[in-house]
């Protein structure tokens, strides 16, 4: 079956840089710069990405990075919760919204 | 296959396996040096089934190392003068012959080791064997997958608790505290599934810290080491479709550097029935000492340096990122 997303363009996100070679080297060395361990270990920066990718759904991060979980020494419990904390800011995103309705509804009904 | 236990390398064109291929687009060249480590693996005999077993060692295995054997392992290390001694299993413990080998071999190296799974260990009726142990100076190296209790018990069996326990007791008895004790314990984590090991040194300060902030638990060092895809992981790889995708990241992360480095240019493997492997993945897979099946009867001294070493696809396992020693 035909799909917008197949597992192994993963392996070919290389070629992005075949016709704009000096941006693409500028994103992967920055890349790598930020994954590397700093104030936060690899492993919490993976957990991190873990959440991002669940925030912004893209399958390919949610599978490089659930391996990278496991592979820093990360859990499942670990990264369950960690899909909590970007779903709580997604969901509060929403939410804490409301309270714009509350104003304009305030301002537009009879009180 | 025809081989020359010398220092010509002999491998004839169809046993040119990918392991063999990826050394020779490297340029690098697999030969043993200076032998100065004997493992020898008392059997498969243990007291669990672990899913990452590359032995299929378990508690119906039968074959376990008798004292006759036991005997001509002790005279093969007397004429061989190895630096390291190093018993495996299977559980070594439940083995019948392990204290009479301890007693016997420690005095013959500078460095004795015991593979524990920190279950067998413990067992009441054993009770005897840790003392002999500590009389001896042997280090513990322990079976330690995860910190993590789910992910222990997920590839070992319902052990983590017992576990920790195991290593209070040592904790108590000097062991993990060697620089003032003389005792060393050392753990040895591995991935709980079919992904590549962290680097060693977060591994090892991540173990550290929680180990000591949750239990108090000591220990000197921490390996941590790619799965073997051979035995009883092997099984599990296939019968979850992960097999070939580990295959790949096995190959894939295939680093030259760790070539000279692999503990098989130092290393003897005896099995239990006597008869010599390159390491104890080739004892695994029967593959014999520089593909000559030998006897530690046969033998009168150590390994040439610059004999052949016998190679296999999972051999891609101690190339991978950091290695295997």
């Amino acid at each position: 079956m035909e799909t917008y997303y197949n597992p192994q363009d993963l392996l070919k996100f290389d070629q992005i840089g075949k016709d704009a070679p000096d941006l693409a080297k500028k994103f992967f060395d920055y890349y790598g710069a930020v994954f590397a361990e700093g104030e936060l270990t690899e492993r919490e920066k993976s957990l991190i990405a873990l959440a991002v990718a669940h925030a912004i759904q893209c399958p390919y991060c949610i599978d490089a990075y659930t391996q990278t979980c496991l592979e820093k020494g990360s859990n499942s419990g670990e990264m369950t919760e960690a899909i909590h904390v970007a779903t709580a800011i997604r969901g509060g995103a929403s939410l804490v919204h409301g309270v714009q309705m509350r104003n304009i509804n305030d301002k537009l009904s009879m009180g | 296959m025809s081989v020359n236990t010398g220092s010509k390398n002999i491998v004839q064109e169809e046993s040119v396996n990918a392991f063999d291929k990826a050394l020779i687009q490297n340029k690098l060249v697999l030969k043993r040096e200076k032998t100065t480590t004997c493992q020898i693996n008392v059997g498969y005999l243990c007291n669990l089934s672990c899913q990452h077993c590359h032995l299929t060692a378990g508690p119906d295995r039968k074959e376990n190392m008798t004292k006759k054997t036991a005997e001509q392992v002790i005279l093969y290390a007397q004429r061989s003068k190895f630096d390291t001694i190093d018993l495996t299993g299977g559980a070594p413990e439940m083995n019948p012959n392990i204290e009479m080998l301890v007693e016997k071999l420690a005095p013959l190296c500078s460095s004795i080791i015991i593979r524990s799974n920190l279950i067998a260990i413990n067992d009441a009726q054993r009770a005897s064997l840790i003392n002999v142990l500590k009389k001896n100076r042997v280090i513990i190296t322990a079976s330690f997958p995860s910190i993590n209790e789910a992910q222990t018990n997920a590839q070992r069996g319902a052990v983590f608790l017992k576990s920790i326990e195991t290593l209070k007791k040592l904790n108590t008895l000097g062991y993990g505290d060697s620089k003032n004790s003389g005792l060393e314990l050392n753990l040895v984590s591995n991935p709980t599934g079919a992904f590549m090991p962290s680097p060693q040194e977060q591994v090892e300060k991540r173990f550290r810290t929680i180990l000591d902030n949750k239990w108090g638990i000591q220990f000197d060092n921490l390996y941590n080491f790619a799965n073997v895809p051979l035995g009883r992981f092997k099984v599990w790889l296939k019968k979850t479709g992960n097999f070939d995708g580990y295959m790949e990241k096995l190959m894939t992360s295939f680093n030259p550097c760790a070539v000279q480095n692999l503990m098989c240019k130092n290393i003897v493997s005896i099995a239990w029935d006597g008869y010599l492997h390159d390491c104890d993945f080739n004892l695994a897979k029967k593959i014999p000492m520089a593909g000559v099946k030998t006897h530690i009867t046969q033998m009168d001294a150590l390994p040439a340096p610059g004999s052949f070493i016998a190679t296999a696809e999972h051999c891609f396992t101690c190339t991978a990122g950091a290695g295997f020693t």
